[in-house]
């Protein structure tokens, strides 16, 4: 094994160091270093968008970024994205619409429909289905997704 | 009573749903429910938007080392020897284990809810024996202090292998001279019980026969007999296999997995490590999607035999490929199909000749092909031969209606195809031939009251089929298909607590919002809100004997538990009240508005008895145990608008709309979840999913990115059309919902592309390359 390395980052806004070897993805080091499970895997390839995570403003699939990289940025997980007192208005849309069955993809969706939220605060469906076509989800046929991300629009700019 | 054709029916949105989720109602007659049918948020609904839920690969336990387990690159090959010793040598590897480290075992048949295994075979699919019958067959394992060491390790294993040819097509591994990939494989013929004597890939033929076929096929105007053909495919559930085993000193075993089934889990391991069952704990984690793929074990035992040699917690994952490569999939088939019907539209006969792969080992989902080929419909005269047949591909396991959305794909497109020659209204001829109760299928068995032709009838009635579909390229097709349904086990124990509210534990893990499914049957009878209702899904040490979440089973049997552990607690509650006021318990009634009543005007509400429990004798726990018999069967219609690219033959679904009888829906965000997952996935099965094989048995496409399951930017708006039919072995009516959906699709969409192009498909997936060949030959 190659010789680790100390990684400063931050993490849903708070200061984070951690090791990790060169070899070791995003993914991997959430997970098994720093106990941020929300963040799933569900292909390692960069095809199913579970594992997506906000890094430096973008959506990124986690399992494709080396933690190494994560040196001086600044990464969002789903831990981070229910204010204190409550959940956050996508949570809530996703819970209102049953836009989850067995929920493996719902953190991945959440992290996705967060960032293009931020970025275009009405989205047209058909851009709702183009910005989250990176992140498969096997159960719901995405129908109940859609809704959930439009009432989260709403929730938004009102 | 009037006949079902004199009923009026209307379609109206189901309340609480968007403009896309409605409903089949039928003048005067609308369920009555405090809880049920209502869309209350699921109870373990935050955890999961929050990233808290505990899935299978999330749990940590002190000592945890990870394994990795080596396969096999052949698809057939004879293990001539395998040497660890390199591998054990590594720093850091704590444990190696083959096959040689599990006892063996015998040829004895399982029950797994879902199909059938043999524990000889199920042993050598865990860990490969004596030979290798795939791509990706597990062959050894380490465990080791990180997933990276035990991997470098692995790679140290040799082994070394005597490649055989492989046979991967039904019709060549069913051929004389085709290599055997089981030389104790005998051909099983069922129902009459007879036993092939030479070795073979032939595992079992199913008969069946009613009636005189051949007077029917004589009696009837038009006979159509089509040959088709499906490949491979998968489950494709997002969160891949994971299982972690600890083994004892004192000799219990304790594994964490995801599974449909965590009592199938304690079974299968305790029959593959010769332990007794109660010695073996299964704690079911949150599991991320299955459809029938994670019944069976793969890592489970691996992981405990990893554990014993040593002596830590092991955890196994598997990656993307090996979850493509080495679990699941549903088979690719082959099948003939004869439909005769007379002049005026009317089946005469049917007659069907289903070859399916079992994959390595025997076991396909042949059995209930041949069951639902004719289902839908009423066939006075039917003959049916099925086979299940072994080819150098992962051991087929169920895939949600296993066996059904081939035959669907044969029965409906042939109908369709006699529509056509007739003249005859698809949905004319559907409410003429439907299935009704009391009807008997090919198979034997009689229907009880079934709701195939209420969904036909909401077809015709829907706002998609009377909505004209216009410009070039473009057409509609319907198809209809059934699904057995399951009852069995299950057990739920409810206990009341001081605040009036109520903890509910239950055996059935919770794929789709079981937990508020069943919840809320218990909150309707008890006359409390779902919200004072906790469901929690516990271990195998903690409840009764609950069957697998699958066959559409949970809702409706759990659900049964549920409801039997509510009467007790009534019961229960009107002793207690009995007590307080000196009278009889019979004198005490539990009402409705979770008011008990009893003489002289006395009341007590549920919430304020619940604060008396320990003055009266203490908590009051219900129990409800169940094995179910009474499933409903359940049908399902699909109408499907596609627009066919003339240039490169991709097919585009416009509009889709999902029609199902689910008995009565208890939460119909759910119910419409199932319907619209269902057919998502049949869809991507119509267009898109297949296995590709090169000649040398080796899967290609292994991936999320070669095999492309449908995206969101894929699919368009799914809406649902809920038919209530109830089931009278139910007391709210539940049928079960899960499976149906994925049966209609590739025949819907088969039948759209032929309205749209007069190109008729018979192969899936119908991809662009297919489709757009069968446009160039009809051109041409």
């Amino acid at each position: 094994m190659a010789k680790q390395r100390i990684v400063s980052t931050s993490i849903n806004g708070n200061p984070v160091e951690f090791l990790a070897a060169p070899r070791q993805t995003l993914l991997e080091v959430l997970r098994d270093n720093l106990d941020l499970i929300g963040t799933k895997e569900g292909c390692s390839n960069g095809n199913c968008g579970a594992c997506t995570v906000i890094f430096n403003g973008r959506p990124v699939d986690s399992c494709l970024v080396l933690a190494v990289e994560a040196e001086g940025g600044e990464l969002e997980t789903i831990e981070g994205v229910a204010p204190t007192d409550g959940l956050h208005v996508i949570q809530d849309a996703f819970l209102g619409q049953a836009a989850l069955q067995c929920g493996i993809c719902t953190p991945g969706f959440i992290m996705s429909t967060k960032a293009l939220l931020e970025e275009n605060a009405s989205p047209s469906e058909d851009e709702i289905r183009f910005h989250l076509a990176g992140n498969l989800c096997r159960c719901t046929g995405y129908d109940k997704i859609v809704r959930a991300v439009q009432q989260a629009a709403e929730g938004v700019t009102n | 009573m009037a006949t079902v054709e004199d009923r009026q029916f209307r379609v109206e949105p189901f309340p609480g749903g968007t403009p896309g989720n409605q409903r089949l109602v039928e003048e005067g007659r609308l369920p009555d429910y405090d809880v049920v049918g209502t869309r209350p948020i699921r109870h373990d609904g935050t955890d999961k938007v929050t990233g808290r839920a505990r899935y299978g690969a999330d749990i940590k336990l002190s000592g945890l080392l990870q394994g990795y387990v080596l396969r096999s690159p052949h698809a057939h090959a004879r293990i001539v020897s395998i040497d660890t010793s390199k591998a054990a040598e590594v720093p850091g590897v704590h444990a190696v284990c083959t096959n040689a480290d599990m006892p063996s075992a015998d040829h004895r048949a399982g029950d797994l809810g879902e199909g059938i295994v043999d524990w000889y075979h199920l042993n050598q699919n865990v860990l490969a024996n004596d030979k290798v019958l795939y791509t990706g067959h597990a062959v050894a394992a380490v465990a080791a202090d990180s997933v990276h060491i035990a991997e470098e390790a692995a790679r140290l294993i040799e082994v070394e292998y005597e490649v055989l040819p492989p046979v991967l097509d039904v019709r060549e591994a069913r051929g004389a001279d085709a290599p055997v990939l089981n030389d104790d494989v005998r051909t099983d013929l069922q129902p009459a019980g007879e036993t092939g004597d030479t070795p073979t890939n032939v595992a079992k033929h199913f008969h069946y026969e009613k009636g005189d076929v051949d007077a029917g096929f004589a009696a009837a105007e038009l006979v159509i007999e089509r040959e088709f053909t499906t490949e491979t495919v998968h489950q494709g559930y997002i969160e891949p296999h994971t299982a972690t085993a600890f083994w004892s000193p004192d000799g219990k075993i304790t594994v964490w997995t995801s599974t449909q089934g965590s009592f199938m889990i304690r079974m299968q391991v305790a029959e593959l490590l010769d332990v007794p069952i109660s010695k073996v704990k299964v704690v079911p984690m949150e599991i991320g999607g299955g459809f029938g793929g994670k019944i069976a074990v793969y890592l489970q035992p691996v992981a405990a035999v990893l554990s014993k040699l040593s002596g830590r917690p092991v955890k196994l994952n598997m990656d993307r490929s090996n979850v493509f490569d080495a679990t699941g999939p549903t088979p690719g088939s082959y099948m003939k199909v004869k439909i005769g019907v007379d002049a005026e539209g009317k089946i005469t006969a049917g007659e069907a000749e289903l070859l399916f792969e079992a994959g390595a080992f025997p076991g396909s989902p042949i059995n209930p092909g041949c069951m639902c080929v004719f289902a839908c419909y009423d066939v006075p005269n039917g003959r049916i031969d099925g086979y299940d047949i072994c080819v150098n591909k992962p051991r087929t396991n169920a895939y949600r209606a296993p066996g059904s959305t081939h035959v669907a794909l044969a029965t409906e497109t042939i109908v369709d195809e006699i529509c056509e020659a007739q003249g005859i209204c698809p949905v004319e001829f559907r409410l003429k031939n439907a299935v009704k109760e009391g009807d008997e299928r090919v198979d034997g068995v009689t229907y009880p009251p079934v709701g195939m032709w209420e969904t036909i009838k909401a077809v015709e009635l829907s706002d998609h089929w009377q909505s004209p579909l216009e410009g070039p390229n473009r057409g509609r097709g319907i198809a209809s298909g059934f699904w057995f349904n399951f009852g069995g086990n299950s057990v739920v124990a409810a206990t009341v607590n001081e605040d009036g509210t109520v903890s509910l534990i239950e055996g059935s893990t919770d794929i789709g919002g079981s937990r508020a499914s069943v919840a809320m049957q218990l909150a309707e009878i008890l006359g409390i809100a779902a919200e004072d209702v906790t469901p929690t899904v516990v271990d195998t040490d903690s409840i009764g004997h609950t069957d697998v979440t699958g066959g559409s089973r949970t809702c409706h049997a759990t659900g049964l538990a549920a409801i039997k552990a509510a009467e007790d607690i009534q019961a229960q509650l009107c002793q207690r009240a009995a007590m307080l006021w000196d009278v009889e318990s019979e004198q005490v009634e539990y009402g409705d508005g979770a008011t008990l009543t009893g003489p002289e005007g006395k009341t007590i509400s549920f919430q304020e008895i619940a604060g008396k429990l320990t003055q009266t004798g203490g908590p009051v726990v219900g129990r409800g145990s169940v094995n179910a018999d009474k499933h409903g069967g359940a049908f399902g219609t699909h109408i499907a608008d596609v627009e066919v690219d003339p240039d490169t033959g991709k097919v585009q679904v416009l509009r889709y709309t999902v029609v199902q009888d689910v008995g009565t829906a208890i939460h119909p965000s759910y119910v419409e979840g199932q319907m619209q997952g269902g057919a998502a996935q049949g869809i991507g099965w119509a267009l898109n999913e297949e296995y590709h094989y090169g000649d040398d048995g080796r899967l290609h496409n292994a991936s999320f990115l070669d095999y492309r399951i449908p995206t969101c930017y894929d699919l368009p708006d799914i809406e649902t059309i809920i038919v209530e039919v109830p089931n009278p072995g139910h007391p709210f009516g539940v049928r079960g919902v899960g499976e149906v959906p994925i049966v209609p699709p590739p025949a819907a969409m088969a039948n759209a592309i032929f309205r749209a192009t007069g190109v008729r498909m018979r192969s899936l997936p119908m991809s662009p390359p297919k489709v757009l060949h069968e446009l160039l030959s009809s051109d041409g």
